[in-house]
């Protein structure tokens, strides 16, 4: 019978910290650069310009239906061979995670603007504003608000996603997991806590997002 | 002769192979009220609607006040920004409102002149609430939208699209949306309007008032223009079949 000594883990508590203030860190960057990436996809994709539709669509399409782990790791191992710089594992391992949330954010972006009546696009054009005053006037206003529930579901896989980037050893939550496994010959416990904390992270999390969602069935 | 607000020449639309509008002429003088009436598919929304570049014409030429465009087929649309100050030129009142939900009643009427004319705060407010007592709806100021009746909201998206200073109000159904009791509130809104010398076109199915109100009338059916003339004229003594045949459907009591 196997008996759990969570004791050793107290000597972790450092390490451990450590790496879940890493995972944070690294989340809040992909989740803001993400956006910033799905924003300008996801509205290239209704642009007039059929360059700008066809570019955002290879990129979208090319994040969506490849692995995320397979993106990471040509990111880290096969673009340096590519473009002759070494490219550090934080920097791959944010520009893979952010481009790849970008990808899904797009959609989200994308299904929230076309869900706005074409109404109000002509009401704002009608009074004379530019295409691109109605979208930042009229329509993303209210888009926004329909997008805030999908856009936080999809931050909150993008939390368990930098997992991932303990492969290319990004000191985050698993990677000083995988240490402290290593050293103290107890698996068990450590991946439990690891799961424990990513958990205790998220559930408080997906409670705001249910509690967004029910504020905005009551606003419509 | 005064020379006209708006004049439509050869104008053209088609969707696919699908004719819309065949070759419209039309010129309407300043202070003129048109009414444009004709059942449903005879292309007088699409015709008003291209006058505010809503809908982009095939073919033809359009003047209103001293912008004109020329459309044909093969070539570029004019910029973005060309089209923007061609249609603050013109008011257009919707069948659906379309008021912009997220804003209060106030900021709906201040929109056009802060977003488009980069009008000063203060002084669109002014506008807004000057317009909004024009509309009586200036106790609504600071409501939302989704708290207004239909005719409220009409009489909003009126005030809202004067707020521009157009040369010319185009109504498209204006009141086909609302419910019978709240038509005559717009209606007289409108009324007001022409009272006062705007250059209006309307898309009606309110023959009694089109007969009021109106200087003109204008028939279509089938994407042309089949009689035109005094409102009075067509509505009560029509020259041509289709016409008469159109205003059995309606009974006007005289």
């Amino acid at each position: 019978m196997y008996t759990f000594n969570y004791d050793i883990l107290w000597g972790y508590r450092w390490l451990f910290l450590n790496g879940t203030l890493v995972t944070i860190g690294l989340t809040i960057g992909i989740i803001v650069l993400g956006l910033l990436l799905g924003l300008i996809a996801g509205l290239a994709q209704l642009s007039r310009f059929a360059v700008l539709r066809w570019v955002s669509w290879l990129y979208i399409e090319l994040f969506r239906c490849t692995p995320l782990l397979v993106q990471l790791l040509w990111f880290y191992y096969a673009l340096p061979i590519l473009v002759g710089i070494q490219i550090d594992a934080v920097t791959a391992s944010v520009l893979t995670l952010s481009l790849y949330g970008g990808s899904f954010y797009a959609e989200v972006i994308r299904g929230g603007v076309v869900s706005i009546e074409p109404g109000q696009t002509e009401a704002g054009l009608a009074l004379g504003m530019t295409p691109a005053r109605v979208m930042r006037r009229i329509v993303l206003p209210q888009a926004v608000k329909r997008m805030i529930p999908p856009l936080m579901n999809q931050s909150i896989i993008q939390f368990k996603n930098t997992s991932l980037v303990s492969v290319v050893a990004v000191p985050d939550l698993l990677y000083q997991g995988q240490v402290a496994a290593t050293d103290t010959f107890r698996p068990l416990e450590v991946y439990s806590i690891v799961a424990l904390i990513y958990f205790v992270v998220l559930v408080p999390l997906t409670a705001v997002v249910k509690r967004a969602e029910r504020k905005l069935q009551v606003s419509h | 002769m005064n020379t006209p607000k708006i004049e439509v020449a050869a104008l053209k639309k088609q969707f696919g192979d699908h004719v819309v509008l065949r070759d419209i002429n039309l010129k309407i003088d300043p202070g003129a009220v048109v009414a444009l009436i004709g059942p449903s598919g005879s292309g007088k929304s699409t015709l008003l609607r291209c006058l505010n570049l809503l809908v982009v014409p095939n073919g033809g030429r359009i003047r209103i006040g001293s912008d004109a465009f020329d459309f044909d087929g093969a070539k570029a649309m004019p910029k973005p920004k060309a089209q923007a100050k061609f249609r603050s030129n013109t008011g257009m009142v919707f069948q659906h409102f379309n008021l912009f939900p997220h804003m209060t009643v106030l900021q709906n009427v201040m929109e056009g002149p802060v977003s488009a004319k980069n009008m000063h705060k203060g002084e669109a407010e002014a506008i807004a609430r000057r317009l909004l007592a024009k509309v009586g709806l200036a106790d609504k100021a600071d409501a939302f939208p989704n708290r207004l009746s239909g005719g409220q909201k009409q009489r909003v998206a009126i005030a809202r699209a004067l707020a521009m200073e157009p040369e010319v109000m185009l109504f498209d159904e204006a009141t086909s949306a609302l419910d019978p009791e709240l038509v005559s509130e717009v209606l007289s809104v409108m009324r007001d309007l022409a009272a006062e010398g705007m250059t209006m076109i309307i898309v009606t199915h309110e023959i009694a008032f089109a007969r009021e109100v109106a200087d003109r009338v204008v028939f279509m059916r089938d994407g042309v223009i089949v009689e035109e003339g005094p409102a009075r004229e067509v509505i009560d003594n029509p020259r041509q079949e289709a016409t008469r045949s159109f205003l059995s459907h309606f009974h006007t009591r005289n």
